[in-house]
């Protein structure tokens, strides 16, 4: 698996600038939060907050320009003797193993030491297929234009209707629908957003789950079981899986 | 070698190539000429299997290319403007197409060692000039002994002594039976080069001709000239 195509794009990456101010900037920020927060749940509360705007914004806008950067690469890699889609993996494996593992070095290693036991599990996991999920994204916004301003501007709407405006649609939704049980629905919601299904996984591994009030309650009636964990899983990994398969079969088709 | 079958090619309504019709035999250094916006680069880019015909096929050696690419084993491209990923090396981008490649044929290195490439085989993509990263395509482009070669703009941007080295180059591997093709503008630099010239116009094939043929027909002795005699007589008509 690890040959070819993507350990050279990975041997590329790991050598970018805007890579390793990433990786800076999640280790001074894990690592601050960690020595000013006695309570290693409210240190991951606040990790979280900032992961799940800095890993989805990173992770797309960098996977879109690079795809754009490597417009005339591609096209020589095109005329080697290789299989268009394994051109893709190739370079879906390299962008995402390489953001990934620096998501790992400058946020896993603190959380590792400083929080205990699965929740620090949990929270790499999250963190590592968040950073998938949005490379899929970036994958299809690189795809979708011929345009390059056309393609980082989907990718950044894309980041701030995930990150954002969602949150504010759910909220105007619940102030709307509040005389009816939507507690329910509310869940099926959840699972539109991945960064919102990566921050309910999150908060229901601590004790401040209360907090999320009845909906929490229901929340934690179907994730916090092992049937309900498995389909967020299952969810989260469809987020990474669908982008993907739709970018590639755009490209296999496209005309470069 | 490469047969090429009533191929068009629209994008959107604009139609690129119309229904062009191509054979072209080992041994031949095909000049694909043409004004801008003419089609070239879509025929080059169609037979590397870039581009996807709207309709018609090309055929490499008997067999259809359509959903097939082993065939490029047999081709070296090298395109017009060359784009490496900025913080591999020289060295990287090598061992990459190699490790691609992955091929037994004894590798021809000839073109590294005379354009100097060999001495700064770690320098990063991203310092290099035009001119260097030009070497570096054609170096690749060469580099696996291919039956077929498909040079876009070879010597734009390079320096006289780089020019030539790459059109000697050119010249031995076409005497060794190989199949070249070869888009240019500069007509005064193909002249010793090329055994057959295809004109474009429009999205059609204009002539193809060989080149002592059409210089014979025209009067004239240089390929620069005659290629403007045929556009006087266009204008007249």
């Amino acid at each position: 698996m690890f040959n070819k195509i993507q350990r050279f794009i990975v041997l590329d990456i790991l050598k970018n600038r805007v890579v390793l101010a990433y990786t800076l900037l999640l280790a001074v920020l894990s690592w601050s939060v960690f020595s000013l927060e006695d309570d290693s749940n409210k240190g991951v509360l606040t990790l979280l907050n900032i992961v799940l705007l800095t890993t989805p914004l990173v992770s797309i806008i960098f996977t879109t320009i690079y795809l754009y950067n490597s417009a005339e690469f591609i096209e020589l890699l095109l005329s080697q003797p290789i299989r268009r889609s394994k051109i893709w993996t190739g370079l879906f494996l390299g962008l995402f193993f390489s953001l990934a593992l620096s998501f790992i070095i400058g946020a896993g290693i603190p959380i590792l030491l400083f929080v205990p036991g699965h929740v620090a599990l949990i929270l790499l996991v999250m963190g590592v297929l968040i950073t998938a999920v949005f490379v899929a994204l970036g994958f299809l916004c690189g795809i979708m234009s011929r345009d390059k301003a056309r393609g980082i501007g989907i990718s950044i709407l894309l980041w701030l209707f995930f990150a954002l405006l969602f949150d504010g649609l759910v909220l105007f939704l619940l102030f709307q629908f509040s005389d009816y049980p939507i507690e329910k629905a509310m869940v099926g919601v959840a699972a539109l957003n991945p960064i919102d299904l990566a921050r309910i996984f999150i908060i229901l591994q601590l004790d401040v789950s209360a907090m999320l009030g009845y909906t929490g309650a229901i929340f934690k009636d179907f994730f916090g079981t092992g049937v309900g964990t498995a389909i967020g899983f299952a969810l989260l990994c469809l987020w990474v899986i669908l982008p993907y398969l739709l970018s590639r079969r755009m490209f296999i088709r496209k005309d470069l | 070698m490469i047969e090429i079958r009533q191929v068009s090619k629209h994008f959107g309504r604009f139609e690129v190539l119309k229904s062009v019709s191509l054979t072209c035999e080992a041994g031949q250094c095909i000049a694909l000429i043409g004004p801008n916006g003419c089609g070239k680069t879509t025929l080059i880019k169609s037979i590397l299997g870039m581009v996807l015909p709207s309709s018609g096929s090309i055929y490499f050696q008997g067999k259809d290319i359509a959903r097939d690419f082993m065939y490029r084993h047999h081709i070296g491209y090298m395109p017009q403007k060359g784009r490496y990923p900025d913080n591999m090396t020289i060295g990287q981008v090598i061992d990459m197409i190699k490790d691609i490649r992955s091929s037994d044929d004894t590798l021809d290195e000839q073109l590294i060692t005379d354009f100097g490439l060999d001495e700064i085989l770690d320098k990063r993509m991203r310092t290099l000039s035009g001119g260097t990263t030009q070497k570096v395509s054609a170096s690749l482009a060469f580099l696996f002994n291919p039956q077929v070669l498909i040079l876009d703009e070879p010597t734009a941007g390079l320096d006289p002594l780089a020019a030539e080295i790459l059109k000697d180059k050119i010249i031995a591997e076409n005497k060794r039976g190989k199949l070249i093709f070869i888009t240019s503008h500069l007509l005064s630099e193909l002249d010793d080069l090329v055994t057959h010239v295809v004109m474009m116009q429009e999205g059609e094939i204009r002539f193809n001709m060989p080149t002592a043929l059409l210089k014979e027909q025209t009067g004239t002795n240089s390929l620069a000239r005659a290629i403007t005699h045929v556009l006087k007589q266009d204008h007249v008509q």
